[in-house]
This record gives C-alpha cells, structure tokens and sequence, in this order.
C-alpha cells in the first residue's frame, strides 16, 4: 500500500509534459492526509537517501539477505538529483572500475522492469562520443581499447559513419567519433522507484519525509538514529544523502567527513522534432563543444559542463527536494550555441524549459564509497560527478558487498571514503575545487595533470627554498610535492599547451635528474610521506605489529623491514617499512595517500590499551631522500661518521647528526632501488640540514630532483607501489614480494592462511615488468595505465604504471598478466607460462611488442660504475 | 575567507598583466581624502599617514605601484572587466524564501548579500538565519576594528542570544532539559549565511555554557511568553557585551581559549541586527552600521526611510547623551576630533574593554596574560580616560510595522554609507530592480525556439547585459568603490581599486558588507487588510 503512495508522488523527465507540475502541490496534498507513521524501533541497517543510490543500496542488500533494512527519505523518493537527472546511462569511462560499475548498471536496468513490472523508460539508444580534435580522438581510443577487453562493444569511426548514425549532425570539424552501441536512456527517477518496489518486495521498510538530524555513536559505532519521527536503533547506517551527505556526516557525535559540493548544472528541454526523433536516436556527447544531447519525447534533452560553472549551497542546506531553482539563460548560452554549431537544424525547435538541476562533484571527479575511518558501521555512498545514473546499479552493489561481505568484489581504492581526510572537508576548499572539476568532466584527461585550485594547503619547510630552484608541484593528500625542476635557462610550455599523450616537455629535464641520481647524487623532499610510530612499555608493539604484518619484525634494533599489511585474503591494504627504534618502538613509513586508511586499519586492530600508543607524526619530520652513489660522501662529510655499507649497511637506521643538527633519523634505504639514504629531520632543522647538504654536496655535483625522475628510477627497476600497482587484491606471492612474507616466523599475521593456500594452488596473476621494443619515444602515444596487455594475441591482463626507463632506453609498463582459459576462466600463472609468450601492449589502438620480465633488468651501467666509485674511495681512504 | 577567494583570483589575474594607464592620478587623488581608522593609536595611525599622504603622495604612489609579493616592478595588473566581477562576485550570496522552509515569515521574497574586504583579515561579517524555535528571520550586519576577533565572536554568538531571548518559557525548558540529559538540544538557528570561519570547537563549548547560564536566567524569570521582541534585543545585546566582558575576567584554564577571549574583548565591534517576523520589523543598532528601507509611494515615488542613528560624534543625541553620563568636567573632553576620548569613530561597541573598564581592572587582567603582543592586543589606556565605561553595547531599537509600499530593507557597514548616501543607495536598488526586471522582461516573452532564443542571448551578451549583477549587493559595492568624486562610475577607477595590494588597500576603501531584503507587498497588503 505504501509504495503505491511513493509510485505516485514522483514523474521523472521521461514522462508527459506535466512532469514539473505533478510533484509539488498533489505531493504534499497526499502525504498530510496520510496517518501518522509509526518508525520501527530498531532495524540492522538504517540506509538515508531515497535517491538511486539509496534505492540501490538497499535493493543490493535484500538481494543479499540483509532484509532488516529501513531507508528514510526527507522529501519524497527520488526527488533529489535523482529526479532531474538526465537519464544518460554512458558505459565510457576512464576509470576500470568506473567502467564495471556502469556495465553492471546497464545490466541490471536492462533487466529491472521484468523484474519488477515497473516502466524504466529503458531504451538501448547507443551513444557517439565526437572527436573535434586529434588528441581527443586519442583519449577516445584508450577507452575502447579498454572497453573491449571487458565485453563492451565499442568501436571508433568516421566522421562519415557518424553522419549516418545521427542524420543531424554536422559532422564537419570532426576527425572521428566512438560509437558505444549498448549504451542506453532511461529515467533515472523511475530505476529508483522500481529498486525501491523491488527492495520493498524483498523486506526493506521505506519510509518517506523522515528526516534523520542525528547519527547516534558510542564508543567509535553506530548505535541508530534520531529522527523527526523518533528514534532506530541500528548497527549499521548508510549516507546516501546526496547534496545533503556533508551535512549530514557532521550530525553526529563523531563527525564524518565526506569532501563535495554541489554546483547548479543546466539542461534544456525541447518539443518534439517535426517527424518526431525515433527513441532509438543515440545520445551524443561533444565533449570538445562542452555538450551531451539526447531524444527526449521525439526532442532533444541537452545539457553540457561549462566552463565557468556555479556553486550552490556552500552555506548548507536549504531545502528538503530540489526545486525552484533559477534558470539562468544567459549562462547557458554557449552551451546553446555549442548546441546549433553540432545540430544547425534545430534552430526552429521549440523550448519547453531550462532544468536547473544541481549535481555533487567531489574533490578528484571520482565518487566517495565505504565506510567511515572514525566510525564502524558508517558507511556512505555519494559524490556521483554527475554519474549517478550510470554509476547507481553497480556502486550499489559494491558498498552492499563491502557491508555483507566486509569487503567488495573488485578494487575500489580509487573510489574509498578513506582517500580523504578531514583536510579536504573545508566548505572554502570544495567550493573553489569544484568550480575546477565540473568543467574537467569535459577537459580533455591527459596523464599526470594536476588540479590547479585547492593547493598550497600541506607543504614542506623547504617549500618556499625549492620553489625558488625552479620546482613544479603535484599534490597528493594535499600535500605539494615537487615534480621535477626547470633549470633557469629553460622555458616550459604553459599549462593549456602542455596536455600532451605523447612525449612531454619536461623530458630532457628528467633525463638530467634520473642520470644524477644515477652517477652522482639528488635529493628529494618526500616529506609527505606517512609516518607514524608505534611504541609500548612491554612487547605489545611488536606482538599486534607481527599480527598485522607480513614480514618478521622481531629484528634487532636499528634494522629496516619491508613488509606489507595484508588483510584475511592476503592482499595489500599497505606497503611500507618499519624501522625498529627501540625494542619497544617502531617507525613506520606509508605512502602519502594511507594516512586515514592506514590509521583506520591499525586502530581497528590495535587493543585499548594505555600501555601501547600508536601516534601520527608525519607533520613532525620532514624527508629528505640522498640519493645516487656519491649520497655516502656527502653524509659521511656532514656528519664525520663512517658511511661505508660495513658501518652502516643497507636496511639500517641509525639517529645521527649531520652538519649542527643532531639527532637526526638516518636511514640506509631508499624507495627506488637505487643507493642512497633517506633523512628523517625534525621539521625545526629541515633548512639547516638542506642548506649544509647543498653546499657539502655541491664538490659531488648534488642537484634537486622531484618526483617524476623517482618514478623512473623505481618502474625501471621493478619496484611496485602500493595506490597503482598493488591493492588490496593483489598479494605479495603475485608481484614477487615473496621475500617480504616470512610465513614461518613463528606467530601467525593476518593474511597468513590466505597465503599457504596460495603457495600451495599457485597463483592466478603476476605482477610483470614490460619493456616496449618498437615505440618510437619521440614520435608514437607515450604508455600511461591501464592499457592492455596481448600474449600470443590473447588479452591477459592491464598495465598498472609505466615510466620511461632512461637507464633502459625504453619504455617500462608493469602490469598484471592473467591466463584465462577457452571458457573465460583463470588459471594458474606460472614462471614459465609468462616467459613462454610473445607479448604487445596497446596503446589507443596501436599494438606495440613487448618483452615480459619477471625481475628487474640487471643494469650493466650502474654496476661498473659502482665498482669505478669503490675504486676511487678506496684511493681516497689511503 | 574572501581574502583566499582574491587571492586566488588575483593569481589567476596575474596572468594577464597589462600596464596601468593613467593609475598614477588616481592614486593621489584618492589618496588624500579617505584614510579612515576606526582606532586612532594604531601602528598605522592616520596621524603619520595623512602627513605622507598629503606631504609625500608621491611614496605613496610608487608604494602602490609595486603589488606585494610579485616581480613585476614595473607592471601593475589592470583587471579585465570579466576579472572586476569574479573579484566582485567572490563574496556573493542569494536566497529565495521558499514554500517548504515555512518557519519563515512571509513577508520577506527573498535576500541578496555580498561583502568586499579591504582589510586582510576582513573585519566585517554579516550573517543571516532563521529562528527555529519562533518565527522570525534575524540579518546582522557587525563591523569589526582593531582585529576581527569581536565582530568573529559577535556574529557568531549574537544570533543565538536574540533566539534564546525570544523562545518561550517552555521551549527553555526542553533546552534545558536536552541539555541536562546530555540529549541532543533543539535545533535553535537555521544559518542561511554564516558569518565564517568558525572559531575553534572546545571554544564553542565555552560559549554554549554562558548560553545556557543566559536561558537558565531567563527560565528564573518566569515569563511564560517570553521577552518581547524590543526586550530580547535589547537584552542579548548587552548581555553577550558583558559575557564577553566577563569571561577574561574569570580564570579559564585552557589557554588557547582565554587567548582568544582576549582578542575578543580588546577588539570591538559594531552591530546592526534585524528581525523580520511577519509584519513586525525589529532593526537593534549599536554603532555606525546602518539600516534604510526603501519606500515607494503609491505615486511611484521612491523614498527612504532610516531605520537606525549612527551613534558617532556627528549624532547630537549620543553627544548629549555622552555628556549626562559623565562628570560635566569632562564636557570637552568625552569627544575630541569627531571620536570618542580622541579615539573611537563609533560611540556604541562590543568589545573594547579599553573604554569600558578602569585601569585597574585592564591591568589586572593584562597581567594574566602572557604576550599580548603575539596577541595583537593593544595595551592602551586613552587618556581623559577619568570614568569609565565611555562605550555601551546598548543598542537603540526601532519598531517598524512593515506596509505594503515598503519594498526593501538594506543594511550595510559604513563602508558603503561613508560613500553613498541614503538616497543613493535606495537609487541604485531601484536601478537594479528595474534592470532586472527589464532582463526578465526580454526573456519572460520567451522566444519560442531554439535559434531565436540563440540570437536574444548573443545580443544581451554583446550589450554586456549577461554581465549585469544579479545581485543588488554586488551593484552597491560596484559603486561604493568605482564612483568618482561626481558620482560617475569609472572602470579603471574600480579596477584600479581592486587591484590594490594588501597593504594599502585599507587606506582607499574600507571593507564593505550589504545585506538587501526584499519583501513581499501583496502579503504584507494581505495581512494588514486581514487584522
């Protein structure tokens, strides 16, 4: 009975042309002579939002045999930007997972209206992506290459061909399009409503116009809800909150932080065209003109991201639904002409109306899924980029999995809330973020661009010194870290100019860097590092430290392990290194982006104990990273201690001085494989150790180096990170980090089973080093991830990171390889199964030839000249 | 927070350098006849800087030619016209009232505020929100010197005192009885604009428990209706004036806290505070903040009807009021060069405990402190400094039954009254709403089709009519600081004045917050026809 009350109140865009009218007056008529509602004192999950991604959440979650489910809307189901949605269901995207979500969407909508019997308005159109210029052509070429490999027909054609496809279109200055041709439409306002029916079918409990104003927290889990119609008692609760997710995280005793902002995103409706355009008209999107185009009613639906786009609600919430929201005519207006330049025919179509339908964006364009690092029980899905759509089916379902199961199906790191920390949840922030990323959603994606607004926020105490050398800045977790340095006599392209898929302009600038490091010395500021150290009164530090991770850390003090953090299925939820400070302290070093998750993960397992405390002190050090042979020259100088490997040999940490400053952490390792020290310096003595290793280094023919020239350094020799090439399903025996995994140290870790079994069966994926034979570095598309990999002509697997390799003179991918059988299924990879093959990677199309390596390339170069470097110390020594 | 928003403008600006023509006159001219501090004895004091303005416009110049921070010696950045309204625009906001948010009173349509910043930090806020707990909007508009730390602490605390003020024995009772069960409290203000950054959270909880001290007075009062509205402005207002007076002079043990309480209380503030409620418009004022409304006769007329008195020295009923509060000894003395003891612009303030304590007392808890250096406090006793307190939070609140010819409500900071009069500013509202009216004309006939529609827009954008303020707002800023001395509107002027580097901004303009309100004539007509 009640779901009939919530079929009726909400018409999506699909529908006549009394849509808009329907929803507000009759709506609220019908819900005031409803009886009083009576809310269920307590339920196991308790799912806020009945937009899709609620609707699909819960949906997910009957289907999984979590019945005792309650979704509380505030206004109406699917009133949000569920209901203004375009209804574009697009399986193009640039993200692997982003892919398979929208994939499995399409499935599940295809299939949703025999399930369910209600009408989804669901029509496979098709949809053309227009290529204006090259290197748009390029960027649509990865995709279906990309797309092939996971079952979505896809194909790039002619301008010619577009012309046939969609008779209207002026297909002039274009130099091809991608044709995706099980694309579809269909009101995104009705899939939340049958998910919702099917959901209801299923046990779940809806209950609209509720509106939750405090989530209710002891001791770090979810204990239920306060409404305005009373309390639930619940142990899991779901923010699927939409425009109104930031809001809501903050009410509660223990504030989550969910980054995104909402921005006003403008659609045009028109009257049907003079012989009605068929529903099978595919959608168009001319990402180049900015705008997406689609048949709505025998018209057109057409919207597009500006460039210049309009936050709202930065001050917080104002409203329960989205309504009455101002057109804005006058901004729309080059979206407009950008209109009747791709479709000149249409000028005489007539207007229906302007939707001003805002959207959340979210810091990194990628949407903000799982559950809060601070919080057990807490779990969000939101931030949808204006995807939601196409995104809703198969997001749901992950976080409904991640729920049931404890973890997803496929690796969603990319798209986890614990990317984030409290420091991207200023309001400030987001605003002037957001304002970069809308219009990012139509800029061309090239490799290694970085957002320009929102910077400057973590930096180094070196900033300012580095920046004046010439440094270029990234940002991870924002946190600046320099890219490379341009010499005072060198001039690079500005911004605009830069985007390049091929070769950059910064090439020779690494060159330089990466063969100091090789034959000299650089240094590198890496002090975005995470750092934390853990320290205990008895052995507890070292017994939870040896549950947690792979490797054995019962090692004498002052020695460096590698080891990875695994979780039950022996994947990778951190690589890092722990130094043993004291028997009884341990200092560990993550990547930038574990902050929040590698927190979260070694809180949930530490005890509570007074006696064992594990503290943050990435802001306390800054890192600096010697690099390069002549790094123990200029070390031994500064600090008149012996640095050769028999006082100090590799793997080691040792507190030291160097130049005034004393108590410095030295130690014997870097991140790359290459010889060298890293210096963790208390941030107070950061420019006095800095400015004393310039100038001691100068005699060594010392130089700043950033962050790209690591890169090659590292891919080139075999190094795998974690965030690109490992995650968390992917285990140490897969990409040869068997000597990290000590299974017999005597106590048992998590993961530890997991990975007998996988000693025993084999492995079913391997981490390969790829080096391309016959690409030409200057002239063809540079790899960048993701590509994929061809043995003997079958696909086998994805590339994960690729740099070019200067020692090598190639280019370097790594990438996983597979062996899937006749039927589809994964087999064991053996050694042999990857040396026994002929290789090629495919980049946008093109197949180049490959060499697989299971281990790093010996390089003849370095070791002669460490040999030269032994020789000549030695002369020094007498 | 707009500070941030220009700077990121400006880098984006910098760009796209050009030479500034003709920047040099413009400089010294404006240079000479608008150094405004509120405080007289600070560093920056007017008495040094009108000697160079004057003496030495030339320092002055060269000074300005030079944006802080940048290498462009010779370059000055002279903002595109689309540059002068993102920086104009930055600190914009809008809200319509709709339908669904019923607490509100329908008298008002809608609001439009925006705010400028000459000094960095900005020391204006203004602040909008609804009264959950009674109907009523409150607008606040608070003018901040010597720091921001007051006119911080005022627009964030104020809003809750006039709300605590207004609620009803009973709803007193379940916030205490929330609070004493450790239950989440009622929520009691909807922002629809915060002031700003807010302050830090164990602060918070400082100033929620004077709060509550505040409401547990008002509950032994035993009213069951509640204060009056004139009451509970009148009260909040003086009542958080002596909290924040009070809680320096009580020990507080954390010590970022007390830190923050000190800037608070030895920094001031004005305030301007309105409450809408139906047909009841409530404007409190304590200082030189100014509230009009504009007014159209039924002949079409515009007028303008002040709502508030600038309590300065140019005011003769606080010049008298002054002088009965204080020995007839100090006649001469209580005001000096147009500023009260020779120093303070506006005679009402929050904060300024400098004026409203004795010296004892000022020593007495500047001893406590550690570094009021660091702090920025200004150890200062101004002399003829005999009895104090010289300067109340008292505010003077005026009743005004809304009509249906009252159209709009404008509050601002004197920033924009320093330059545009009453008059004006009523003209330049009812500029806009013609404007915009006639905007919405041309596309209320809403050309049918798609090419039509195409060409309208082309041509609105090449009259630049796209680029119009949709804010009223914004337009007053525009012509607060872009007319020149014949009230004629001048580009380069505007552009000029926006480009002016941090420093030296303060000395041509002051920061400018305006709040306009529109209401809602056929309601209004409605319910005075109705009671």
């Amino acid at each position: 009975v009640m779901l009939h009350r919530l079929l009726a109140m909400v018409r999506g865009p699909g529908r006549c042309g009394g849509w808009q009218k329907g929803c507000s007056a009759r709506g609220s008529a019908s819900a005031a002579a409803a009886p009083p509602v009576v809310l269920p004192a307590r339920a196991q999950v308790v799912v806020c939002g009945g937009g899709i991604m609620g609707t699909s959440v819960a949906y997910h979650l009957s289907k999984m045999g979590w019945k005792d489910v309650v979704l509380l809307e505030q206004g109406r189901l699917a009133a949000g930007s569920t209901r203004f949605c375009a209804g574009i269901l697009s399986t193009a995207r640039h993200l692997a997972i982003e892919q398979k979500m929208a994939d499995y969407s399409n499935k599940l909508y295809h299939q949703l209206e025999q399930e369910t019997g209600i009408q989804t308005g669901y029509t496979r159109t098709g949809s053309i992506f227009l290529a204006q210029t090259q290197d748009r052509l390029v960027s649509l070429k990865r995709i279906t290459s990309r797309l092939n490999v996971i079952g979505i027909p896809c194909e790039v054609v002619s301008p010619k061909k577009v012309a046939e496809l969609h008779p209207l279109l002026n297909v002039h200055d274009l130099v091809g399009a991608m044709h995706v041709p099980e694309d579809a439409v269909v009101s995104s306002a009705d899939v939340a409503l049958a998910l919702a029916s099917a959901a209801s079918q299923n046990g779940v409990q809806i209950y609209d116009r509720t509106s939750i104003l405090h989530v209710m927290v002891k001791k770090g889990q979810v204990t239920g809800v306060e409404t305005d119609k009373g309390q639930i008692q619940c142990q899991y609760f779901v923010n699927c909150a939409g425009q109104w997710a930031y809001e809501l995280g903050l009410c509660s005793e223990e504030p989550v932080s969910i980054p995104l902002h909402a921005c006003e995103h403008f659609y045009l409706l028109t009257r049907p065209w003079e012989t009605p355009l068929p529903s099978s008209t595919p959608t168009v999107v001319d990402a180049d003109g900015r705008i997406y185009i689609r048949n709505w009613q025998g018209g057109i639906l057409s919207g597009g991201f500006e460039k210049n786009p309009k936050p709202i609600f930065t001050e917080g919430k104002n409203q329960l639904e989205i309504q009455n929201l101002q057109e804005d005519w006058d901004h729309f207006e080059p979206l407009l002409s950008s209109l009747l330049r791709r479709m000149p025919q249409l000028e005489t179509l007539e207007i229906v109306k302007l939707v001003n339908c805002p959207e959340t964006f979210t810091p990194d364009m990628r949407c903000i899924m799982g559950q809060s690092p601070s919080v057990r029980g807490y779990f969000v899905l939101v931030g949808m980029n204006s995807a939601g759509l196409s995104f809703g089916g198969g997001a749901g379902k992950y976080l409904a999995e991640w729920m049931v199961h404890g973890y997803p199906s496929e690796n969603v790191w990319e798209l986890d809330l614990k990317r984030f920390g409290a420091l991207q949840s200023s309001r400030t922030f987001l605003r002037h973020r957001v304002m970069e990323v809308m219009p990012l959603l139509y800029d061309l994606k090239v490799p290694r661009w970085d957002f320009q607004t929102g910077r400057q926020l973590r930096t180094s105490p070196l900033y300012d010194r580095l920046d004046a050398q010439g440094a270029r800045w990234m940002e991870k977790h924002g946190f600046e870290r320099p890219k490379y340095f341009v010499p005072p006599d060198k001039d690079l392209l500005a911004l605009e100019q830069s985007k390049t898929f091929y070769k950059p302009d910064w090439f020779e600038i690494v060159e330089s860097e990466v063969k100091c490091c090789k034959e000299a010395v650089c240094v590198i500021d890496m002090s975005s590092f995470t750092k934390f150290e853990i320290t205990s009164t008895g052995d507890q530090a070292l017994e939870i430290l040896q549950y947690l991770f792979s490797n054995d850390l019962d090692v004498p003090v002052g020695h460096i392990v590698h080891t990875g953090m695994l979780n039950e299925r022996g994947g990778y939820e951190n690589d890092c290194s722990i130094a043993r400070l004291s028997k009884r302290s341990f200092f560990m070093i993550s990547p930038t982006d574990q902050q929040v998750h590698c927190w979260a993960w070694l809180k949930k397992y530490m005890p509570e104990d007074s006696n064992l405390i594990l503290e943050d002190v990435t802001w306390k050090y800054t890192a600096l990273n010697l690099i390069g042979p002549r790094a123990v020259d200029v070390l031994s100088e500064l600090s008149y201690a012996p640095m050769t490997p028999d006082h100090f040999p590799s793997l080691f940490c040792k507190e030291m001085s160097v130049g005034y400053a004393n108590g410095i952490r030295v130690m014997s390792m870097t991140h790359t494989g290459e010889p060298g020290f890293m210096l963790y310096i208390p941030i107070e003595y950061a420019l006095h150790v800095y400015n004393e290793v310039m100038s001691v280094g100068q005699k060594y023919g010392i130089r700043n180096a950033g962050y790209y020239a690591l890169r090659s350094l590292r891919i080139e020799k075999f190094f795998a990170f974690w965030g690109q090439d490992l995650n968390t399903l992917t285990t140490p025996l897969e990409c040869g980090g068997e000597s990290r995994v000590k299974l017999d140290k005597g106590v048992d870790f998590i993961g530890r089973d997991a990975l007998m079994q996988q000693r025993q069966n084999g492995v079913y994926k391997r981490l390969t080093m790829f080096i391309l034979d016959d690409h030409d570095t200057d002239l063809d598309l540079w790899p960048w991830w993701g590509e994929p990999i061809y043995r003997n002509g079958q696909y086998v697997g994805k590339t994960t990171s690729s740099a070019y390799g200067y020692t090598l003179e190639r280019h370097v991918c790594l990438g996983f390889v597979h062996n899937f059988s006749d039927t589809g299924e994964e087999q064991v990879v053996t050694a042999d199964f990857i040396n026994r093959g002929e290789y090629e990677i495919d980049i946008a199309g093109h197949r180049f030839q490959a060499k697989a390596k299971l281990y790093p390339v010996p390089s003849l170069l370095t070791h002669r000249r460490r040999k030269e470097d032994v020789e000549l110390s030695d002369l020094h020594g007498k | 927070m707009s500070s941030t928003v220009s700077y990121w403008i400006l880098s984006s600006a910098r760009k796209t350098i050009a030479t500034l023509q003709g920047g040099q006159r413009l400089y010294s001219r404006y240079a000479s006849n608008r150094i405004i501090s509120r405080w007289r004895f600070f560093p920056q004091g007017p008495a040094t800087l009108k000697d160079n303005a004057t003496a030495c416009g030339g320092i002055a110049v060269q000074k300005a030619y030079r944006h802080t921070s940048t290498e462009e010696e010779d370059f000055h950045l002279q903002l595109s016209p689309e540059q002068v309204n993102e920086v104009l625009r930055a600190g914009e906001s809008a809200h319509k009232i709709l339908d669904l948010v019923s607490r509100a009173p329908d008298s008002v349509l809608r609001f439009e505020s925006n705010q400028l910043a000459a000094n960095s930090p900005v020391e204006d806020r203004g602040g909008i929100a609804a009264c959950l707990q009674t109907n009523g909007l409150l607008f606040g508009i608070f003018d901040g010197h010597g720091g921001h730390a007051c006119a911080q602490a005022v627009s964030e605390r104020l809003f809750y005192y006039v709300a605590v003020s207004l609620m009803s024995q009973q709803t007193l009772e379940q916030m205490e009885e929330a609070m004493e069960s450790m239950k989440p409290l009622l929520p009691i203000l909807q922002w629809l604009k915060h002031p700003g950054d807010s302050i830090y959270k164990d602060v918070t909880s400082v100033h929620l428990d004077h709060l509550r001290v505040y409401w547990q007075e008002l509950l032994n009062l035993h009213m069951e209706m509640g204060l009056n509205t004139e009451e509970a402005l009148m009260y909040s207002f003086q009542r958080l004036d002596s909290d924040i007076s009070l809680e320096i002079q009580a020990p507080l043990e954390d010590e970022m806290t007390r830190n923050l309480s000190l800037q608070v209380a030895f920094s001031g503030a004005t305030a301007c505070l309105a409450h809408v409620d139906g047909v009841h418009l409530h404007v409190a004022n304590a200082g030189d903040c100014r509230a009009i409304l504009g007014v159209q006769e039924d002949n079409g007329m515009w007028s303008c009807l002040p709502l508030t008195r600038d309590h300065n020295a140019w005011n003769p009923a606080e010049l008298s009021r002054l002088k009965r509060e204080h020995p007839e000894s100090e006649d001469r003395t209580v005001i000096m060069e147009n500023r009260l003891l020779g120093v303070l612009m506006p005679c009402r303030a929050f904060g300024d405990v400098q004026l409203k304590w004795s010296k004892e007392l000022q020593r007495s808890v500047l001893e406590r402190c550690v570094d009021t250096e660091a702090l920025n406090i200004y150890r200062f006793t101004p002399p003829h400094c005999y009895t104090p307190p010289y300067l109340t939070a008292r505010p003077e609140v005026t009743y005004h039954r809304l009509r249906p010819q009252d159209k709009f409500l404008v509050l601002a900071s004197d920033g924009l009254w320093d330059v545009l009069g009453n008059e004006d500013v009523v003209r330049l509202v009812v500029e806009h709403l013609t404007e915009e009216s006639q905007h919405k004309a041309d596309l209320a006939q809403k050309p049918t089709n798609l090419g039509l529609m195409q060409s309208l827009l082309q041509q609105r954008k090449a009259q630049g009519l796209h680029a119009a303020d949709q804010n009223a707002a914004t337009r007053l800023i525009r012509y607060t600081i872009g007319n020149n001395e014949y009230g004629e509107m001048e580009p380069e002027r505007l552009s000029a004045m926006l480009t002016l580097p941090e420093d030296l901004a303060r000395m041509y303009r002051d920061d400018i917050t305006v709040t306009v309100v529109y209401f809602n004539s056929d309601w209004i007509g409605a319910s005075s026809k109705g009671s």
